[in-house]
């Protein structure tokens, strides 16, 4: 049985990890996928091709991956990450990462080509014309950043291999929920699971409120 | 000859083949160029050189005496303005937009608020000012890419095909617009057309361009009369009359 205080322990740190990952994604996946889509170079495809396989990265090979990095012995074991919110982080950054990439390449795309003609021949410079770019996609954006959030939080293989599920410390939502339902409290599972969907919806709502609000500007 | 833009040996070879060659051709200040040629002829391959978004593969071209390939990009892009055959408005309202170029330059609020309302009054879309890019016809929206290329006040004004997308009574009445604009400025322009008529009538000098080669430039009734060879005399045959 869970009380009210270890709750809400864990459901912030369920949000806080997955809020740091997801901006760290963005902070990764926006400029790599402007790069992508925007760019001509020799072995751009082969690249687009590895992200977007990695938009589809099993959680739990991710998680096997980060842990062996950050075990003990592991080549980045003296760091003493593994079994913490960081791990956590660093694994569920790993996993929305290429999400963010794959959708900002694609949303950049899906833009006239001329565009970007267009803007340097009326004097943008190459960061003018990247803001703007950005600017023009802002909603399918704002779906990558949707898509990435929805990745992480909903995750439970690499949380539970890099964090180890530690009651106060590392335990977020989707591993209480795997931890409750091992021992039959299925009540408490459910309850967790309706609170872990509840606030999915809020933050997809409001998201979406603001993509709407975009689209009928 | 006092040229704005001079071209000496063009060569552009873009997917494995000649796209452009042009020997020698000089723009003087304040003239029209019409440009004239088939599809794929390598009219709006030469807009694009102009504008610097594609380099040649040799040859040079000359800008106020200087080569481009000594200027820095963003410095010359800043003199020049370009108006493609799709207006490309962003998402933003009419007044936004014709705003762009002006920003990028970090033009003071004050005189961009000036000059894009002197370019409004000019193209008489005053009443489309608060209006999103979305909400604008085809005719109103080229109108507005038009003030966004003459807002600048840009030493060559690049223009390919704008009107080619308008139904026949807007184009004419755009047509007649640019006209009087052009002539009004006397800003140095280069204009992209398939229609010889529309040349004739905007500019000063037409270049026939046909399969990637400039192959004759003069007045509009000389090339009518004496094509230089039969490629241009094949093309000015295919015109609809």
């Amino acid at each position: 049985m869970l009380f009210d205080s270890e709750i809400f322990q864990i459901t912030f740190l369920s949000l806080q990890v997955s809020a740091i990952a997801t901006s760290i994604s963005l902070l990764i996946g926006l400029p790599f996928g402007t790069w992508l889509a925007l760019g001509n170079f020799r072995g751009r495809s082969f690249i687009l091709s590895i992200i977007n396989t990695g938009m589809a990265l099993p959680p739990v090979v991710v998680g096997l991956v980060v842990a062996i990095m950050l075990w003990r012995s592991g080549p980045l074991g003296n760091l003493r990450l593994i079994y913490t919110p960081v791990a956590i982080i660093i694994a569920q950054t790993i996993i929305a990462a290429p999400v963010v990439t794959g959708l900002t390449a694609a949303a950049l795309e899906a833009l006239d080509p001329r565009l970007q003609q267009q803007l340097l021949g009326l004097g943008a410079s190459r960061v003018q014309m990247v803001w703007l770019l950005w600017r023009e996609a802002r909603l399918p954006l704002l779906a990558a950043l949707m898509a990435g959030f929805g990745s992480v939080i909903s995750e439970v293989g690499a949380s539970m291999m890099v964090g180890g599920n530690i009651r106060g410390q590392t335990r977020v939502l989707t591993t209480a929920i795997v931890l409750e339902t091992s021992k039959g409290e299925f009540n408490t599972a459910l309850a967790l699971s309706a609170l872990l969907l509840v606030l999915t919806y809020l933050i997809n709502l409001s998201l979406t409120w603001i993509q709407q609000r975009g689209q009928k500007r | 000859m006092n040229a704005l833009i001079e071209l000496h040996d063009l060569l552009i070879r873009r997917n494995g083949r000649d796209a452009l060659s042009i020997d020698s051709l000089g723009i003087p200040r304040g003239e029209t160029l019409a440009v004239v040629g088939p599809n794929g002829a390598g009219k709006s391959t030469l807009l694009l050189a102009l504008a610097r978004l594609i380099k040649p593969t040799s040859g040079e071209i000359i800008f106020n005496g200087s080569p481009l390939s000594k200027l820095d990009d963003l410095e010359y892009r800043r003199k020049i303005s370009f108006v493609f055959q799709d207006p490309l408005l962003l998402d933003m309202t009419v007044e936004q937009n014709i705003a762009l170029g002006l920003k990028f330059r970090n033009t003071p609020g004050e005189e961009i608020h000036s000059r894009v309302w002197k370019w409004i009054k000019h193209l008489g879309i005053e009443s489309l000012a608060k209006r999103r890019a979305s909400q604008l016809s085809g005719g109103e929206a080229q109108r507005v890419s038009l003030a966004r290329a003459f807002v600048l006040e840009p030493q060559l004004l690049l223009l390919d095909e704008p009107f080619s997308s308008l139904d026949p009574p807007t184009r004419t009445k755009m047509l007649e617009d640019l006209s009087v604009l052009l002539a009004q400025d006397h800003r140095t322009a280069v204009f992209v057309t398939h229609n010889l008529n529309e040349a004739a009538k905007l500019s000063h000098r037409i270049a026939v361009i046909v399969g990637g080669m400039l192959r004759q430039v003069g007045p509009a009734r000389q090339i009518k009369a004496r094509p230089a060879d039969e490629a241009v005399a094949a093309f000015l045959h295919e015109l609809p009359r």
